[in-house]
């Protein structure tokens, strides 16, 4: 049985009208690797993200999930994937063992309830499974989207932003389920985030983004030396203000 | 077998449980829906019912005889119009409470959500209108359900409509987002005056008819006034009316994937608000 990169993009180019909000970029995740998806607003992060997951056309290129072409080929490898972002929200009124038997059944989980009782004790949900969603604090309800992403042992997770508008406890609480998920699934991730110590701390990889490019794509360690930096923030405002090639000639002087 | 025809074949009767599961969750969660749904057809017939019984009072002959078809065609119209706006309403809570996004990224297929949305329009219709047949017949003394047969033919040419219509709004919706919110409340009213709800097609001007007769509804309504005024079943009306249906279903279903198709293009399932 061949073995398909869990994402690859070759020459994605996605046009709004006549606005490019992509613009010819290509990458290939490796199975199991941890990627951040670097770039201010408007970058083309979310685009490229609405891409792999099907729920949007490109203009040029291709993209394949899991072998299949998306989003032609979707429903072939939408099981084996899931996604997670605060600003796709769960229905409110329901409560979340309702959501989550919901979304189990969507994605055809065998012996569900039993799978639902795991992820109450592994996101900390227990005693509130059957509390309305609406109802729940922010954090509650992050751990609840992240619960249902992972409601079918996901192979490929899609993460926009997994810990936005959370307090630092609690989004470093997220960031080792996510981690531990992670090594027990040997899951691949693709993650945007404009939160840096959050891909410093996730990601072995890290593609930047800017107006529609890849404009640096390397291990995070690597990003640091080239640019002659401490942390990712300040390789990120480098490359966000235009003066990656500066400082990457200046490291370059330095090292040789 | 291509990748897009094999994935319009597969139907999975669990996903389309799961969705309409969803909506009951929905719907038991609130008691003002639950209401809502009895509320205006309730209104509507006390007050038809009240002007049939005021016009048959006062009026003589045939306008006595007409007069009593007013409840038949509200409790009728109800049907197309409820069953239409319970489709749209169960679709737009997916796009009130932003979670379209979620669906499209599972792998529920365009059918078998469609398919829910059909069961659920079904199920509000039910909440909604058993209740007000019962009292048609305690108030007034008219009882839909002695239409017999004819009432089956009827019912499964209004729903047929009602989906046809929801499905076509829908995938406007899905395309243009919650600022397309209204057509969901107002279109089916732009067959009241054309599908002649409550009086003959001959009433239009010659102009307007073949109009009113390319409406599926149109059918029904003479149909129940043959039943009700003439006491005559008349079959060929329903042929045709079902007939003219699967035109309107088709298209309605062809309409929602194209827009649907569209909405991939434009890149507007991520951004479902207004």
């Amino acid at each position: 049985m061949p073995v398909f990169p869990p994402i690859a993009v070759e020459r994605l180019v996605k046009i709004y009208k006549t606005i490019p909000a992509v613009d010819g970029i290509s990458f290939t995740l490796a199975p199991g690797s941890v990627t951040g998806l670097l770039g201010g607003n408007g970058a083309g992060k979310t685009t490229t993200i609405a891409a792999i997951m099907g729920l949007t056309t490109p203009t040029s290129g291709r993209v394949t999930v899991l072998g299949a072409d998306m989003p032609r080929q979707r429903y072939r490898v939408l099981h084996r994937m899931n996604f997670e972002s605060p600003y796709v929200a769960m229905p409110m009124r329901l409560t979340i063992r309702q959501n989550l038997t919901v979304f189990g059944m969507l994605y055809g989980v065998p012996d569900l309830a039993q799978r639902i009782k795991q992820l109450g004790e592994e996101l900390d949900l227990t005693d509130l499974l059957d509390r309305q969603t609406g109802k729940l604090s922010d954090g509650q309800k992050t751990r609840v989207a992240l619960a249902k992403a992972l409601i079918n042992s996901p192979e490929l997770m899609l993460l926009d932003e997994p810990t936005a508008s959370l307090d630092p406890d609690t989004a470093d609480w997220v960031r080792a389920r996510i981690e531990r998920y992670r090594r027990t699934r040997n899951a691949t991730m693709l993650i945007a985030s404009h939160n840096m110590v959050e891909v410093e701390r996730l990601c072995d990889r890290v593609i930047i983004m800017k107006t529609g490019r890849i404009e640096d794509d390397d291990t995070p360690a690597k990003l640091l030396a080239r640019y002659g930096r401490r942390t990712l923030e300040e390789v990120f405002l480098d490359v966000a203000r235009g003066r990656g090639i500066e400082r990457d000639a200046v490291a370059w002087e330095a090292a040789r | 077998m291509s990748a897009k025809l094999e994935s319009a074949f597969t139907y999975s009767p669990r996903r389309t449980a799961a969705m309409i599961l969803r909506y009951w969750y929905l719907l038991r969660s609130s008691w003002p829906r639950f209401v809502d749904l009895v509320y205006w057809p309730t209104v509507q017939m006390i007050t038809w019912g009240f002007l049939q019984y005021y016009i048959m009072q006062n009026a003589g002959g045939f306008f006595a005889r007409a007069g009593g078809t007013f409840i038949g065609a509200v409790l009728l119209w109800d049907i197309l119009f409820r069953g239409q706006l319970g489709f749209s309403i169960s679709f737009m809570e997916e796009m009130w409470a932003r979670n379209i996004g979620n669906l499209m990224m599972s792998p529920l297929r365009p059918f078998e959500f469609l398919s829910a949305l059909m069961v659920m329009s079904l199920v509000r219709l039910s909440i909604g209108l058993v209740p007000v047949t019962i009292l048609a017949v305690a108030f007034f003394g008219f009882n839909l359900y002695s239409m017999g047969f004819a009432l089956v033919a009827f019912f499964i040419n209004l729903m047929l409509t009602s989906w046809a219509v929801g499905i076509f709004v829908s995938g406007v919706v899905l395309r243009n987002g919650l600022g397309a919110e209204n057509l969901a409340w107002s279109i089916m009213f732009l067959f009241m005056p054309l599908a002649c709800v409550y009086y003959p097609v001959t009433t239009l001007p010659v102009w307007l008819q073949p109009v009113a007769w390319a409406l599926p509804p149109t059918y029904v309504f003479e149909g129940m006034r043959a039943l009700l005024i003439q006491h005559v079943f008349r079959p060929h009306l329903m042929i045709d009316a079902f007939l003219i249906n699967i035109v309107y279903f088709a298209g309605g279903v062809f309409g929602f994937l194209k827009l649907l198709q569209n909405a991939r293009r434009h890149g507007s399932l991520m951004q479902t608000g207004e």
